[in-house]
């Protein structure tokens, strides 16, 4: 179950490109990924000269701030054994778009084509890269879990987080009828075109409350902001966390958008209470071990 | 604007070898394109339709069934008749048919359904039922296919209320590309007749909040005979 | 609107789960499409002569307006008074009813759906299923506003009494009209032929029975032989609305044979460019391999969300984002390539392997180019650039923002306005962030561990 490294030898080193969202919005993520890689035998490095992926630039069409930010990354990590986001989006960037992006560029297409090759989403990096089987830790409840458009096809990502979840004591797992339909995010999308992004998003929140889960999971911290944006606004009640939080058993912080303290109101009371079970319980299971 | 309908033509191919980056007279390319005109290669045929000599007559029933026709098997022609007159009666048609030359239907032993009053040529607009012959079939969609000209008129097969078609067993296949060499041995290669209409079902249209209606401007039933 | 895509989707689903050899078949279809486009003038010049060889002629249409006046010019030539017209998006894309209207000659559409849009003086709002946004009712309601002459205390609240209604109504025009016209989903090299498929029968009630068939199709729906359209039909029906086969495919070669009872006397195919050659060179080439099955749309949340009108194109949806800008140009149509979150559905189910997220994206990049996006966005952008390539400036501004936004938030947890992002905070309140960034904590641990 425990698979410290081969004696004398050392895990694989990666670097891990944190992404902005994460940087910005919640490092806890950041933490998470690193305790998880960790624990799957990996050396982490977390490169100080890192800001974005470019996406923004890319999918707004501006192609020449898009190649100088791939550039950047690619100087930044290519010295490491494999580069691993907690973001489908950005590591589909990487892995997809950046050969696209650098094809004609005669002293970084290869070198975008290197990076592509061994840059992963987290999920995918620690079952299929690391072998992790489970997790030690524990979440108690019903979940339900969103696949982020380009962790499903762009990466292929799909049984994964879901692998990982299953190992998580005291969770049980509900598949979302529409598991696989956009949440409506899509970057900048989401703020240029808001009135289908609400559409969208209302679609997939409306199947969020058909599972009757007290959570939503997703490796995608967009994905997760735009649901929970709207779960804060609609009052519905639901928990929104990145998937590696759950996995690291590192949920003692706030859900993304939840309140501080206690409040009134149905959803946060209950969100509250039940994240101090956990976190007694978590407690009291020890820190997340289990490898291959 | 092009002055001419060559000045027309000569713009638009024009356009397409520049954006292709090609030169007119290509040998290699076309020497490519004579090639596949000339061989015609199959792609994948689905395995469905691959099937052994008794299943196509099983699988082209079972589709044909599935799409809404009425499909019954015959040992003979005077089946057949029997067949065609007791099905007007069921749909409650007058023993009234509009059928061509074909000489297979002219064929059956139509005074054992002395009533039945045949008329001949085109479909007029007040025919209520027809009947042609398929030349041929392809049982991976239960697909018949028929062909214009004085033995069967393509109105046969559009302006009635109801639509016989008899096909011989021997002529159902497995797939399109099958059912396309008979249609090249008859005709030639590289050519068809004026209209080939491949049908699997009666006429049916789904625009009405996606409600499947029946009769949409083509003949409400479809009533398919297979002969052997 | 998003039940009525879900059928699609299920019953796409369904047919491609029945037909193991769906996806070997995507890949030769993509391969025979590619090979014929960059073979196209040569695919053409072979067409060109079976038409030909058939009795029949052939008129180019270098663009829209060249190819309303071949038609007109048709139509006056043999003395139209009343066109029938099967389903044909190119006819929509060149405005031909219009134009033929204002030269004095009816014309009636005979798809049903296209025949109730045309009452109601709409565009179709899906290229397959013209009025998916109309329920009974309002059909009901048109129906009785256009047939005055039948009696008024008729049932026609169930759709078979619409159709029947429809038929009716329809029969009195094919019967009666002088031309035909249709548009073609393939056209085959090998025999000269154009190949039309309905479920209704309505475009060979269209192309039998009036004096003239005429065929609007653009120049990429070729393939060179049976077999490539056999390819292709096995892809086509299943795509579109989840059945094996439309009802009727019909392979049309030319006008009446010597010794035929029926067809037409006269057939003509004009072949419209548009646009079509251009792409051949351009970075838009890949759409060209389109057959029109309608799946992009069925999949696409936007779409979903919004329907066809709201497109403003007679091509909506993913591959309407592409084609429209081609036709209209950037400026133009500059919203359709934009309002796409890029979940790539379309491009996962379009039998076609078309990258249509991809080509969506390279339309930004002309649009971003040409200074199209709205200044707010052009600065954001530019100030996102400029910190995100200086990582010492980022931290300090981002550090910055992040506690700002954190102490706003407060002890609620999320941000119910913000000035700037109003289009965020119109719909949804925006997560506070945690308030360090995580270069911040990370670096502060690392230097404790030292």
């Amino acid at each position: 179950m425990n698979s410290t490294p081969v004696q004398g030898k050392p895990g694989p080193h990666v670097g891990l490109f944190v992404t902005c969202l994460v940087d910005l919005f919640r490092p806890s993520v950041g933490f998470a990924a690193i305790k998880l890689l960790e624990a799957g035998g990996a050396q982490v490095e977390v490169p100080r000269a890192q800001t974005c992926c470019g996406q923004p630039a890319y999918n707004s069409g501006d192609r020449k701030n898009a190649v100088a930010i791939a550039k950047q990354v690619i100087e930044t990590f290519e010295r490491f054994d494999y580069v691993v986001a907690p973001s489908g989006s950005c590591a589909g960037m990487l892995r997809l778009h950046y050969p696209r992006l650098l094809a004609d560029d005669p002293d970084y297409a290869e070198r975008a084509e290197a990076i592509a090759a061994k840059s992963y989403e987290l999920t995918s990096f620690l079952v299929g890269v690391l072998g992790l089987k489970e997790v030690d830790a524990t979440y108690v409840g019903t979940v339900t879990y969103h696949d982020s458009c380009s962790s499903l096809r762009e990466l292929g990502v799909k049984e994964a987080p879901r692998k990982l979840l299953l190992s998580v004591a005291g969770l049980s797992l509900v598949e979302l009828a529409e598991s696989e339909v956009c949440c409506g995010f899509g970057g900048a999308f989401a703020v240029k075109y808001p009135e289908i992004s609400t559409a969208i998003l209302d679609a997939k929140l409306h199947d969020i409350e058909g599972t009757g889960a007290k959570a939503v999971l997703s490796g995608d911290l967009g994905c997760l902001m735009q649901i929970a944006g709207r779960i804060a606004r609609e009052n519905a009640g639901i928990e929104v966390r990145h998937v590696a939080e759950v996995l690291a058993g590192m949920t003692e912080d706030p859900a993304i958008a939840a309140p501080r303290q206690k409040r009134e109101g149905n959803g946060q009371r209950q969100a509250a209470r039940l994240q101090k079970s956990s976190r007694r319980r978590a407690r009291r299971c020890g820190v997340a071990k289990g490898v291959a | 604007m092009a002055a001419t309908a060559d000045d027309a033509r000569k713009k638009i191919f024009d356009r397409i070898r520049a954006a292709l980056g090609v030169a007119s007279l290509d040998r290699v390319r076309k020497a490519a394109v004579e090639r596949r005109l000339a061989r015609h290669p199959r792609g994948t045929i689905p395995a469905r339709a691959k099937a052994s000599r008794e299943e196509p007559i099983a699988l082209f029933t079972d589709m044909l069934r599935k799409q809404g026709a009425d499909v019954l098997r015959v040992a003979s022609g005077k089946e057949a008749v029997a067949a065609i007159a007791s099905y007007l009666g069921t749909c409650n048609l007058p023993p009234r048919l509009r059928m061509g030359k074909d000489p297979l239907l002219a064929a059956l032993p139509w005074r054992e359904a002395w009533d039945i009053e045949r008329n001949f040529g085109a479909a007029e607009a007040n025919d209520r039922a027809t009947l042609s012959r398929a030349v041929t079939a392809a049982a991976e969609t239960g697909t018949l296919f028929l062909v214009s000209g004085p033995d069967n008129p393509t109105t046969l097969n559009f302006l009635p209320e109801a639509h016989s078609v008899l096909v011989a067993a021997s002529d159902i296949v497995g797939s399109y590309e099958e059912a396309f060499d008979r249609l090249r041995a008859i005709y030639g290669e590289g050519r068809l007749p004026r209209t080939l209409n491949l049908i699997s079902g009666p006429s049916r249209t789904a625009d009405i909040e996606q409600t499947i209606v029946r009769g949409a401007h083509g003949p409400r039933r479809l009533h398919v005979l297979i002969l052997g | 609107m998003l039940n009525v895509k879900r059928g699609f989707i299920d019953k796409r689903r369904a047919a491609k789960a029945k037909l193991p050899e769906f996806d070997r078949l995507r890949a030769e279809a993509r391969e025979l499409k590619d090979h014929t486009l960059s073979h196209l003038d040569l695919y053409l010049e072979a067409f060109e002569r079976k038409v030909i060889e058939s009795g029949g002629q052939v008129h180019y249409a270098p663009d829209a307006a060249e190819a309303r006046a071949i038609v007109l010019q048709l139509c006056q030539e043999a003395g139209a008074k009343l066109v029938t017209k099967g389903k044909s998006m190119v006819s929509e894309e060149i405005g031909l009813n219009a134009h033929l209207k204002a030269a004095g000659i009816e014309v009636v559409e005979t798809d049903l759906g296209e025949y109730i849009v045309q009452l109601r003086g709409e565009m179709p709002s899906h290229i397959i299923a013209p009025v998916i946004h109309l329920n009974k009712e309002t059909i009901e309601a048109d129906f009785r506003r256009a047939h005055q002459r039948l009696p008024h205390g008729r049932r026609l609240d169930q759709a078979q009494y619409l159709v029947a209604e429809a038929r009716q109504m329809l029969r009195e025009k094919f019967l009666a009209a002088d031309i035909g016209i249709t548009g073609a989903n393939l056209l085959i090299a090998e025999t000269g032929s154009a190949v039309i498929v309905t479920n209704e029968g309505n475009g060979d009630l269209t192309a039998a029975l009036p004096r003239t068939h005429i065929v609007v199709a653009s120049i990429e729906k070729l393939v060179p032989t049976l077999e490539d359209a056999a390819t292709i039909l096995r892809l086509l029906a299943r795509s579109a609305t989840g059945q094996e086969i439309t009802t009727y495919t019909t392979f049309v070669t030319g006008p009446r044979r010597e010794r035929d009872p029926d067809g037409p006397d006269a057939y003509h195919v004009v072949l419209l460019d548009n646009g079509r050659s251009e792409m051949l060179g351009n970075e838009f080439a890949d759409m060209l391999r389109c057959i029109r099955c309608g799946a992009c749309l069925n999949h696409c949340p936007v779409y979903g969300g919004i329907g066809g009108h709201a497109y403003g194109s007679v091509y909506p949806g993913p591959m309407g984002a592409v084609l429209t800008p081609q036709l209209q140009g950037i400026d133009r149509a500059r919203d359709l390539p934009n309002a796409s979150s890029f979940c790539g559905r379309c491009e996962s189910v379009c039998p076609m392997d078309i990258p249509l997220p991809n080509m969506m994206r390279a339309w930004r990049e002309r649009d971003f180019a040409r200074g199209n996006p709205p200044l707010s966005e052009r600065l954001a952008l530019k100030l996102w650039a400029y910190a995100a390539k200086r990582p010492r400036l980022y931290r300090l501004l981002a550090a910055i923002a992040v506690r700002n936004l954190a102490r706003r938030g407060g002890a609620r947890g999320s941000l119910r306005t913000l000035p700037f992002v109003t289009a965020w905070t119109g719909t949804r309140d925006l997560p506070a962030p945690q308030g360090r960034t995580f270069q911040s904590l990370y670096a502060r641990a690392q230097s404790r561990k030292r």
